[in-house]
């Protein structure tokens, strides 16, 4: 039995009734869903891709496809979540197209053991804003995400970087809440590793 | 708690989703192991240090020209 009744029922996401509106055809409904999340899309594709003209691209057909599903969308999950997922579909997409990676599928990265096990034991001081300026940490985190498999990288952008639950990365990328949280500390780990070669304690008369 | 079941409870322990009981074992061995320090810290740094500088800016222009072409396409006559 429940104790105390709360006088607001289930608080509603504000998109549930944009997405309404946009099923019933109502196009400023749907474009204020643009304005809401496009930038997201950009950068979610454009960390999968690597590449902007892709993400370019993948934002407009992510939106485009979107669009032309709304009725199939059920709102079981958030709205966000199910644009993301289809971004990420479209991404993977155009990875597989490029084959500049072996791997572009979610499940092959697993594989690989890099990274699980640290090795590299210094500590970054001072922090890594205060040893590079922005320009140039900008490009040391870009080079380092690069080298990410697809997979992994994918994993870290939905979770760290553009802050999902765990559960909604899980469904965004039709995986298993476990697979995402091993895909994630392997991911986080990787990236620890090789940024160490840049954030790391330099020893005393060392260059930098 | 020994190294390799800190790895483990990595996640948790950043999500804040581990047990009091973990925590203070977690806390209790990095306590004593530098290297679990380490990786512990510079994990956090890493996640912090991309959670803080966005990569891959999305100017004004970018945006408006973007948001224009998805627009165009979505809504056609």
């Amino acid at each position: 039995m429940p104790a105390i009744q709360s006088p607001v029922s289930e608080e509603v996401h504000p998109d549930v009734a944009l997405v309404a509106r946009a099923k019933a055809g109502d196009t400023a409904a749907f474009e204020q869903l643009v304005r809401q999340y496009e930038r997201q899309i950009f950068r979610v594709a454009q960390h999968i891709t690597q590449n902007r003209e892709d993400a370019e691209d993948i934002t407009q057909d992510a939106f485009l496809k979107a669009y032309q599903k709304l009725e199939q969308f059920q709102g079981n999950s958030k709205f966000s979540t199910w644009l993301v997922r289809i971004a990420v579909n479209e991404s993977l997409m155009r990875l597989r197209k490029r084959k500049t990676s072996k791997t572009v599928s979610m499940d092959e990265d697993v594989q690989t053991d890099e990274g699980s096990i640290p090795r590299d034991f210094a500590e970054w001081r001072p922090n890594p804003e205060q040893q590079y300026n922005q320009a140039e940490l900008g490009d040391i985190l870009r080079k380092t995400i690069q080298g990410l498999p697809p997979g992994f990288r994918t994993v870290f952008t939905l979770r760290d970087i553009e802050n999902l639950s765990t559960e909604e990365t899980a469904e965004a990328l039709g995986l298993s809440v476990p697979a995402v949280k091993s895909r994630l500390l392997r991911a986080r780990l990787q990236l620890r590793e090789r940024l160490s070669r840049y954030f790391r304690q330099k020893k005393e008369g060392q260059p930098a | 708690m020994n190294c390799t079941d800190l790895l483990s409870h990595l996640g948790d322990y950043f999500d804040e989703q581990l047990s009091s009981d973990l925590r203070k074992e977690l806390q209790t061995h990095t306590a004593g192991c530098q290297h679990c320090r380490v990786v512990l810290d510079t994990t956090h740094q890493t996640i912090a240090v991309y959670k803080g500088n966005e990569i891959y800016e999305v100017s004004t222009e970018l945006r408006e020209r973007l948001h224009t072409a998805i627009m165009a396409k979505c809504i056609k006559k």
